[in-house]
């Protein structure tokens, strides 16, 4: 069965666009999956997004890194197929089949030529359905990720990131590190993986985004064939919800480079709040908003401090962040640090202008279609309007719900929500002239 | 998480052929693009894909970081920094406000063989786009207080990009020591000390000297066609003088290689070593026109996915990398290079890597290599355009890098069918011909002061 939508991909109050068509269909298989689909014949491809909610949030304690292991594996040997047997076929036929856990889903993608979709969307049905975790491929995948987390611990972004998790969600699972410690990852076995496979990828939550040359007639067929295995439910979980620790004074992590990585935090505001918007303007105005943002002017264009200095809104499901940073030269994080608190307080007891706030909105609306720019993009607006149950209207809603934010309403936000007294501040690098 | 990235630098052979994949049947076209030349002399480029209303609208200039004066290193990419810095017309980032608030997103980027700028946005806002373009291809104001600022920047991008980062420092290091004389063996960033020194004059004559219609091609990839851009094109680029004194590209040329060279890099930040080895190769420019070809398919079989021989061999059967892989693209204007590389498991000490390695590319030269490995090899390759074709950017991307670095659009075109004639016998003179170890440098990326392995 198939229900229709049609979206105005293009409208606006303040461009004046030539509307074309994106048409949504909905698609669901006699095993009751759903799958959202934009149909488009232009070239013989088909690209796939799939998500289940839960990711690595829900690793066990000790077990950190699980998630992140099984989606290194599920393309690594299936069904009768070992691991070069299955790669064969994926590079024989051009088939790109992918798996990556987040920290709140667990995704996949797939991008086929239509002519070999069969034969892909088997491959896909056996991945997530019989992975074989074989001894070879467990070992050698085992020994991939541990180079990488050797490598990630050498990189100073991922060292400021692993220390502002923690100052932020102490003893909470948002804090775990997403692909596990070399601790964790010896420790792990084969019964943790199928425990996790058997556990988290079932039919309940899974969401399914489609584009390109196939047919709903086919696509239902084909979500019938590759999904019916799937265990009806996953197992129950339960992630607390958490307020971002506040901060008192600089989290310092000494390492000997030249250029110190800085991060602050505080609160933010969640996807379904209704402060969302009035945020997402915010943060455009502060530090989202490339070349034209507050902390782009101050720190790089008028002092030269940093290369990229940035905020940005960061909702998950049981928090929330409002986050930001830059990276400059030891010597100089005592000043960039002040200037970036100067612009958080500045927002936080002035606002904005109406012309910022209206200079937002042209953007954030005049921008929206740019997203439409490929298949995986879209296939990966599909899956996102379904993980945030944004509803099947949004695409004609989402402009408008940005032309609505008013300036009264981002000033309310920026004085109720910022909290530059409190923030989290993280350094990694050797810093100097920084004020106690 | 950071979440742009203004004036970047890309280096030479980032945009390779490899990066996207091509088409299902041989014959087929790569983008189908249409082109015309407007009257000073500047290319045009038209690519449709009428998937969304949007545009992505790029200028391209012949003129990258190779292009600059002994001891000038960074100036083409200082200099593009500096085109968003304003013009009489649209002063003081009104440029970059005017685009935005059309909901335009933009960037600029630069290599050793070109800079290109670029704003993607509704195609209804593309004549706005075209004429803040035009306008700072030759009107840009210049100041000492513009410049400062910048350069402070800048240095601090060479922090991010390099200076912290240990396998950019090596990888710096490799690009100086396999080129003795030309020079791709400067980094596209820039020497520090020489950013330091860059002068408001050698801007103003680096702009003067090669930012001019006929040093420029236009490429529009999205909802156009070419007779919808042209008279566009005429009115905002075709009104603009060309440079009657434009300079051929000169670079100074590379002497015979003599002697293979060896950089260690020992880090106390490194926990994972990497061995990479890069030999000099033919770009397709400067080639024979079907070696770089040969070249294309040899590395897609020795060493790009888990099929290949490399990852096979050492990684899947005997256990010694952690991963292991092989690159080539016929890009850059006047070289290329093939570059191997190989990260031990812990068992696995970083000579016993190099010897297996050096064992595989022996074993390759003396016992040959099979039909159906190279057939399945340009399958994956010729496979790859129907998913190039499919995003809004790659095509005009792509022609454009080929066209500024020297080659014509008919190469970029002819891509599919020509990697589909590649014989097993070219792939194997390919390998005895790039395989010189007179040719090559090795960089080892090792943790200070302690063994590495057993």
């Amino acid at each position: 069965m198939y229900k229709k939508i049609l979206f105005s991909l293009l409208f606006s109050c303040l461009l004046s666009v030539s509307a074309k068509a994106v048409e949504i269909e909905k698609v669901t298989g006699k095993n009751g999956v759903e799958a959202w689909l934009v149909e488009d014949h232009t070239n013989p491809i088909i690209t796939v997004s799939l998500a289940f909610r839960g990711g690595s949030a829900l690793d066990p304690k000790g077990k950190e890194g699980v998630s992140n292991f099984v989606s290194g594996l599920l393309d690594e040997g299936a069904g009768e197929l070992d691991s070069q047997a299955f790669r064969g076929k994926m590079e024989d036929l051009s088939i790109s089949l992918s798996f990556r856990a987040g920290l709140e889903r667990f995704t996949g993608t797939l991008a086929t030529l239509s002519k070999n979709k069969d034969e892909a969307f088997n491959l896909l049905r056996l991945a997530l359905t019989k992975p074989r975790f074989n001894q070879e491929a467990v070992t050698r995948i085992r020994s991939q990720i541990q180079a990488s987390l050797k490598q990630a611990s050498q990189n100073p972004n991922v060292i400021a990131s692993v220390a502002f998790e923690e100052a932020l969600f102490p003893n909470h699972p948002y804090s775990r590190p997403t692909d596990g410690t070399e601790e964790t990852l010896a420790t792990l076995t084969v019964d943790d993986l199928k425990e996790f496979v058997k556990k988290r990828l079932a039919k309940d939550n899974l969401i399914i985004g489609v584009v390109g040359d196939i047919t709903p007639q086919q696509l239902a067929a084909v979500i019938d064939k590759t999904f019916s295995d799937l265990p009806d439910k996953a197992a129950p979980w339960e992630l607390p919800e958490v307020l971002p620790a506040k901060g008192n004074k600089p989290i310092i992590i000494d390492r000997p480079i030249p250029q110190s990585v800085i991060r602050v935090g505080q609160v933010g505001v969640k996807r379904k709040h209704k402060d969302f918007y009035p945020a997402y303007v915010l943060n455009y105005i502060l530090g989202g908003g490339s070349f034209s943002s507050r902390l782009y002017k101050e720190i790089r264009e008028k002092r030269g401090l940093a290369y990229s200095p940035y905020s940005y809104l960061y909702p998950m499901n049981s928090s929330s962040l409002f986050a930001g940073g830059a990276g400059t030269a030891n010597e100089r994080v005592g000043e960039t640090v002040d200037v970036l608190l100067k612009e958080w307080r500045r927002m936080e007891t002035n606002g904005a202008t109406a012309e910022e706030v209206n200079n937002a909105k042209t953007y954030l609306t005049g921008s929206f279609p740019l997203r439409f720019s490929s298949s995986s993009n879209i296939a990966s607006i599909l899956v996102s309007m379904q993980l945030n149950e944004l509803g099947d209207q949004f695409l004609n809603e989402r402009n408008k719900f940005v032309e609505a934010v008013t300036l009264e309403q981002v000033n309310k936000v920026a004085k109720s929500l910022l909290d530059t007294d409190n923030l989290v501040v993280v350094i990694v690098g050797q810093p100097k002239g920084l004020k106690q | 998480m950071s979440n742009f990235q203004r004036p970047f630098f890309l280096f030479i052979f980032m945009l390779a052929w490899g990066v996207f994949s091509l088409s299902q049947d041989v014959a087929a076209k790569v983008f189908n693009p249409e082109t015309f030349t407007l009257k000073n002399g500047m290319q045009v480029v038209v690519v449709s894909n009428h998937r969304a209303p949007i545009v992505s609208h790029m200028v391209w200039y012949k003129v990258g970081s190779a292009d600059e004066l002994e001891g000038k290193s960074g100036l083409a990419h200082f200099f593009e920094h500096l085109m968003f810095k304003g013009t009489p017309s649209y002063p003081d980032g009104e440029f970059s406000k005017l685009v935005a608030q059309n909901g335009g997103q933009e960037n600029a980027f630069t290599s050793s063989d070109y800079t290109a700028y670029y704003q993607t946005v509704a195609v209804d806002r593309l004549e706005l786009m075209m004429r803040l373009e035009a306008d700072r291809m030759t009107n840009l104001a210049l100041t000492k207080e513009v410049i400062e600022p910048e350069r402070l920047v800048i240095l601090e991008e060479r922090r991010q990009r390099v200076d912290n980062k240990p396998r950019s420092l090596l990888a710096e290091q490799m690009s100086a020591s396999l080129f003795l004389n030309h020079p791709y063996r400067n980094p596209v960033i820039g020497w520090a000390h020489e950013i330091e020194k860059l002068s408001l004059e050698d801007l103003r004559k680096f702009y003067k000297k090669w930012y001019a219609p006929n040093n420029a091609i236009l490429v529009v990839a999205g909802d156009i066609t070419a007779a919808q851009l042209k008279p566009l094109a005429e009115k905002y680029y075709g009104v603009i003088p060309r440079n009657p004194d434009l300079q051929k590209r000169n670079r100074a040329e590379e002497p015979p290689h003599r002697v293979p060279r060896r950089l260690v890099l020992k880090d106390a930040r490194v926990r994972q070593p990497i061995w990479s080895r890069t030999y000099l190769a033919p770009s397709l420019v400067k080639s024979d026109k079907a070696t770089p070809y040969a070249l294309e398919v040899l590395a897609e079989l020795l060493g790009s996915g888990s099929k290949s021989r490399l990852y096979r061999e050492l990684t899947f059967k005997k256990k010694l990398t952690v991963s292991a892989g092989a690159s080539y693209s016929m890009g850059g204007r006047d070289h290329s290079r093939f570059s191997l590389y190989g990260s031990p498991t812990p068992q696995t000490s970083i000579e016993q890597l190099e010897a297996a390695l050096e064992a595989e590319i022996a074993s390759l030269l003396k016992d040959g290599l099979s039909q159906i490995e190279v057939d399945e090899a340009k399958q994956r390759l010729v496979d790859s355009a129907a998913f190039a074709r499919d995003s809004l950017t790659a095509g005009a991307r792509v022609l454009g890098a080929a066209i500024a670095s020297g080659q014509t659009v008919d190469d970029v075109e002819a891509w599919p069918s020509r990697i589909s004639l590649v014989t097993k016998e070219q792939v194997m003179e390919a390998a005895k011909m790039v395989f010189k170890p007179s040719h090559s440098v090795t960089g080892l990326l090792l943790p200070e002061d302690k063994q590495v392995a057993k």
